[in-house]
């Protein structure tokens, strides 16, 4: 038996996801945040902004249509959370060079085919003007080509979080094991804690308070995410992504703010634990060593990214071919940047659901099924 | 903008179809029967109306859990002459065949076409076969066309919708698309998950029969159940809200779709239809669909709005709503 929100829930009912989705229940939550929100936002003497970093938080709370229900008094930004949005221009059009040398394979997910360089062109440009470029669903995929086609170079376009890096990095050493020579990774991931540090030091917008992602935390723990109250004084809650997770993680953060004790708070201990997964962590030890990365809109954060490490260096796609980093322009007009960076909001884009819709988008945050744009215009959010 | 090539995204049945429909076919060959934009043309032949509809399948692999290309290229087809309150009559089936196809292959898909005609009760009367060259087609392409009967007495279209009118399925929705990327990926999802390909035929001609006051039913494929509901309310002009726990999903293909990333929403079905129909007889109809073998997990989903804006809402389960516009671009290419 254990309770939630004052109701007892037996222990068999805990993981289901019915539970976390149920109206009684939400009803309870938006009682307490109708309170703390009139409270914290007496203290802020304005509305609370509260951010949240990971595109799946982005795509839940638009797909349950959290904000309609929330006091006015609640201003949910989105922040550099997808993983295709935050790559920068300058690599998408390293990607694209790469997809164009001879004798190259190139796998992808799919969210990363229609992302546009600097001058409009795209994996689906490249694909149509006859080069191979293939959507995978998993690594281990990309490396299956690989091996199915020794006389060519497969080049996987590894992007993504602490969650996927773990996932690629053991396809890395499946590869060497096996001795693949003809595999090579775009290791262009990137990881959280040091981006809120930017997020929180360049002060572009007024955060108030993190929704910090689950998928990432079951991977790293919590630990790393420690620093953002303790320095920063930022109330912080590792969300899950159904309703209710959502929900109690806002109520939660307006506690912090109303008893002005920021603290890191875990409202989804059913996944995430304080040390994360010290399997998948081993592995990216082992294969990848901390670096700088390009965030898109934010520009070169210290110690953000993965390079490989020397020992798996071989991989690396853009060493091996040669393929150098040059500074892009975003597209113009776009409002993505901004967007990442919490200081606009999608429907404030002169572009969006005009110009730039899913089918026809200017920027990655609407081509991205994780990016905002794509999720306000997907379920219609207007504010 | 209009796009100068045609890409894979003008066939994900979703909003680029729907324009391309629009714009190219329905511009060139406009007529009355064929801007209704039906599943299927209904054309009168002295005192009978024929249903008349053609589809084409091209679905990789050929065969995955719960179907194979024969048998969605007959239950598509007579889906589509049932949905407008039409007795399928009978089918006829053109094969492209790319060079170096097993014939054992081939065999299989006839066979499995012969049985989802029987348990139809349709025939298959005419045939086109042609082969070409290895890599002028993906194995076997087949097209099918059907005729039909219209039931009498029955007046079934999008343009009848009226408000307040309930919106009823007759099961579980994205089972097809959700086993056809398993099969297709070698993903290796849990649970057993199979297409839920099925002709529709006898329950929803017993449905027509029963309950002449039906306004609309559709067949719900390519591009999922919130892209033929935007579909409908666009052809019916009145806005629908549909309520999301009320949607039937199964647990293993919920599961999927969160883990791929898919809403359920938009994944392709070849098995159902959603009906239009007066709020008073909503629960006669229910009842005589749960008594169907592939109605009994049938539920009503929502109901159309007094509100002239075309538009899907869908309530949440915390008592939130949103919008769901029509599928965008690809979200599975090649499903059906």
């Amino acid at each position: 038996m254990r309770f939630l929100n004052g109701v007892k829930i037996k222990n068999k009912d805990y993981f289901k996801s019915s539970l976390w989705s149920d109206k009684n229940l939400a009803v309870k939550i938006l009682e307490e945040i109708k309170i703390l929100s009139r409270k914290a936002s007496l203290l802020k003497k304005g509305p609370v902004n509260i951010m949240e970093v990971c595109g799946t938080h982005t795509m839940a709370i638009a797909s349950s249509g959290i904000r309609n229900i929330l006091p006015e008094s609640i201003n949910l930004l989105s922040g550099p959370g997808c993983p295709v949005c935050v790559t920068s221009a300058g690599d998408i059009d390293r990607i694209l060079q790469l997809s164009r040398l001879k004798n190259a394979i190139t796998a992808t997910f799919g969210d990363m085919l229609k992302v546009r360089n600097s001058s409009g062109e795209d994996l689906n440009s490249v694909r149509a003007s006859g080069r191979d470029v293939r959507i995978v669903y998993s690594p281990s995929d990309a490396l299956g080509i690989a091996r199915a086609n020794p006389d060519k170079n497969v080049i996987f376009v590894g992007v993504g979080f602490e969650t996927t890096a773990p996932l690629i990095a053991s396809v890395i050493k499946t590869a060497s094991a096996a001795g693949v020579k003809n595999f090579y990774v775009t290791s262009l991931f990137k990881l959280v804690p040091p981006a809120l540090k930017i997020l929180m030091e360049n002060k572009a917008a007024d955060i108030n308070a993190f929704i910090l992602p689950g998928h990432v935390s079951a991977i790293i723990g919590y630990r790393p995410y420690e620093f953002v109250p303790a320095k920063y004084g930022i109330p912080c809650s590792v969300c899950g992504f159904e309703p209710l997770d959502i929900l109690r993680g806002i109520s939660a953060l307006l506690r912090q703010i109303v008893e002005k004790k920021p603290r890191l708070d875990v409202e989804y201990s059913r996944v995430v634990s304080k040390d994360g997964n010290a399997v998948a962590k081993a592995l990216m030890a082992e294969v990848f060593s901390v670096s700088a990365a390009n965030w898109r809109a934010i520009g070169v954060i210290p110690g953000s990214g993965y390079d490989l490490s020397p020992e798996y260096d071989r991989y690396d796609a853009f060493s091996s071919f040669g393929v150098k980093y040059s500074e892009k322009k975003e597209p113009s007009g776009c409002l993505c940047g901004k967007i990442l960076l919490g200081v606009a909001k999608p429907v404030q884009c002169r572009h969006f659901g005009k110009a730039c819709t899913p089918l026809n988008a200017i920027g990655p945050c609407m081509v991205s099924s994780e990016g905002a744009c794509a999720a306000w215009y997907k379920y219609g959010v207007k504010k | 903008m209009a796009s100068k090539e045609i890409t894979l995204a003008f066939g994900s049945g979703g909003r680029l179809t729907n324009e391309l429909i629009r714009d190219l076919f329905v511009r060139h060959f406009s007529n009355k029967r064929l801007n209704e934009l039906e599943d299927s043309a209904v054309l009168r032949l002295g005192r009978e109306r024929i249903a008349f509809t053609t589809d084409s399948y091209v679905v990789t692999p050929l065969k995955f859990p719960g179907g194979d290309i024969g048998r969605i290229a007959v239950c598509g087809t007579v889906n589509d002459l049932a949905v407008k309150g039409a007795r399928p009559l009978a089918v006829s089936c053109g094969f492209i065949i790319e060079e170096g196809l097993e014939r054992g292959t081939l065999e299989e898909a006839v066979v499995s076409m012969k049985k989802a005609a029987a348990e139809a009760g349709v025939e298959i009367v005419t045939g086109d076969t042609k082969v070409v060259e290895k890599g002028k087609a993906d194995k076997l392409f087949i097209n099918t066309s059907g005729v039909g009967l219209v039931i009498p007495g029955t007046a079934i279209s999008q343009k009848n919708i009226r408000p307040g009118d309930v919106i009823i399925i007759n099961g579980e929705i994205a089972a097809h698309g959700v086993a056809v990327l398993n099969a297709r990926n070698n993903l290796g999802l849990s649970g057993n998950i199979k297409s839920d390909a099925a002709p529709l035929s006898r329950m929803l001609n017993g449905l027509a029969v029963k309950f002449p006051s039906i306004r609309s039913m559709r067949d719900v494929t390519r591009g999922g159940l919130a892209t033929v509901l935007n579909e409908a309310a666009q052809s019916s002009g009145w806005s629908m809200e549909i309520e999301e726990e009320l949607i039937p999903v199964s647990e293993p293909v919920r599961n999927a779709c969160s883990v791929l990333g898919l809403d359920p929403l938009y994944v392709a079905n070849e098995g159902k239809a959603v009906i239009f129909a007066p709020e008073k007889y909503a629960s006669k109809i229910l009842s005589a669909m749960k008594k169907d073998k592939y109605g009994k997990k049938a539920a009503i989903i929502g109901r159309v709005l007094a509100e002239k804006k075309a538009s899907l809402k869908v309530r949440t389960p915390i008592g939130s709503e949103r919008y769901a516009v029509m599928l965008e671009g690809e979200q599975l290419p090649r499903i059906c």
